[in-house]
């Protein structure tokens, strides 16, 4: 199947991108009245919702641990988030990037502060293209933020695949489907540094020199996220200012 | 301006002057969560803009009964966490009569946090000059995180209200504020508190809400 398709083109991607391009993301913070904190993100052709409840009273009442918050996250495709309609609820795919996402942002938020209670995380993904664990992270993230949560830092997070021998940063459907292979990326990022690797998934083989070009790629794509995150939320507060 | 600063900016090297909203990690100073940051000489800390209430000991909090059980009353005060009122804290309490005499299920009450332990598990008394159970006046809710702007400096927004419009304001540190005073008053001191909520990040606000006062006061008579 990939014999057919030419993935790059004049050291061009199918979309016209260089290798260590991003797609075009638009951030806003606080968009949903109801929940505590919220964002909406599109990155390229995702667009993601991601609302966030909390520190609130565990619901069921068992769940809850007497010495710290319990974090929740929710990856959730819509049905019409893919060409051919998904099967409604959870899945084998979806539970399992829900676990990975919690685990990368349990790291950084500081649940010992709020014993007995929940921080409850939704993720919607309204269209999907590829690389929707890593916009959704990206949401969730700025979300955390929008509700005052405290944490040690922002998880900011993206993709690289490699495509006809080549690593390239954030790659679309196309370059996940007929590439060699994808790795998300997520990174603890304080004070403009990045602290530590939150989440690394892989699937599909990499030579260890191309998994360190590929690390290094991402480390340069997230910082750029990074800024777009911050301009969010600055955002937000300074058109208050206005008024 | 105070600038804004999210959750892990550094904002100081010296850890000894680590105030509220941060925390230290190998002798540095970071932000714990988004808000407005504060330096002075002896001491750095962040103001936050958003998040829940956090009960602590001494803060007065306005809340409204959930429950009443054997030993006392258990209160919702828009928190995570719910507070227990003994009877025994209860000064209009009297031995040999049934609990729901003296406050019922959804009775509102405004009492101060005695005791919170490291459970979180917050306990009410109602043995001060401000405590009371409320029976009348109006209730006006806003973001626990802003609670500090309604006060004012020293109770200034207070001293304020009372002072020009002769409403009487109790502000519960959980974002509940009680007012009591004539209807049309208190309809003024209402409009007011929304717009500190709203604009409680910028700066010369007593005097915004004193002009206010005095347009509303003047359309009134």
């Amino acid at each position: 199947m990939s014999e057919d398709i030419k993935l790059i083109v004049n050291g061009k991607r199918i979309d016209g991108r260089a290798f260590d391009e991003l797609r075009n993301i638009r951030i806003e913070a606080g968009v949903l009245k109801n929940a505590d904190g919220s964002c909406y993100l599109e990155m390229g052709r995702n667009k993601i919702m991601a609302a966030v409840y909390g520190p609130r009273k565990v619901q069921p009442r068992h769940l809850a641990d007497p010495v710290k918050a319990i974090v929740r996250y929710r990856y959730n495709m819509a049905p019409f988030s893919v060409e051919e309609r998904k099967r409604p609820g959870p899945d084998r795919r979806s539970v399992e990037i829900s676990k990975v996402s919690r685990e990368a942002l349990e790291s950084i938020i500081m649940t010992e502060l709020f014993p007995r209670s929940s921080i409850d995380i939704f993720v919607e993904v309204l269209q999907a293209d590829a690389g929707s664990r890593t916009a959704c992270l990206n949401a969730a993230s700025v979300a955390l933020v929008d509700a005052g949560i405290p944490m040690r830092g922002i998880i900011t997070s993206v993709a690289v695949a490699k495509v006809d021998g080549h690593i390239v940063l954030d790659p679309v459907k196309e370059e996940d489907n007929f590439g060699e292979a994808d790795i998300p990326f997520a990174f603890f990022i304080r004070n403009g540094k990045i602290e530590s690797i939150a989440l690394l998934q892989m699937d599909g083989k990499l030579t260890k020199n191309e998994l360190i070009e590929a690390v290094k790629l991402a480390k340069k794509g997230v910082m750029e996220i990074y800024k777009l995150q911050r301009e969010a939320i600055m955002k937000k507060y300074i058109v208050e200012d206005v008024e | 301006m105070r600038s804004i600063v999210l959750p892990g900016d550094l904002i100081a090297t010296n850890p000894k002057v680590a105030g509220h909203g941060t925390y230290i990690e190998n002798g540095k100073v970071y932000a714990k969560f988004l808000g407005l940051l504060d330096k002075t000489d002896t001491q750095v800390r962040v103001i936050p803009l958003r998040g829940k209430y956090i009960p602590s000991a001494g803060d007065v909090v306005v809340g409204v009964v959930k429950e009443v059980t054997a030993h006392g009353w258990i209160v919702e005060i828009n928190s995570p966490y719910e507070a227990f009122l003994p009877s025994t804290e209860n000064p209009e309490y009297k031995p040999n009569k049934k609990l729901n005499e003296f406050l019922e299920v959804d009775d509102m009450i405004i009492a101060k946090i005695a005791n919170i332990d490291p459970k979180m598990r917050a306990t009410l008394t109602m043995k001060d000059r401000i405590c009371r159970p409320i029976r009348f006046g109006r209730i006006v809710v806003i973001n626990p995180a802003r609670v500090p702007r309604v006060i004012g400096k020293k109770g200034s927004m207070i001293k304020l209200f009372k002072n020009e419009l002769g409403v009487q304001v109790v502000v519960g540190q959980n974002g509940l504020i009680w007012l009591s005073g004539d209807r049309r008053k208190v309809n003024v001191v209402e409009e007011a508190i929304y717009i500190i909520e709203r604009e409680a990040h910028t700066e010369g606000l007593t005097d915004r809400i004193t002009e206010f006062i005095k347009r509303r006061k003047a359309e009134n008579e």
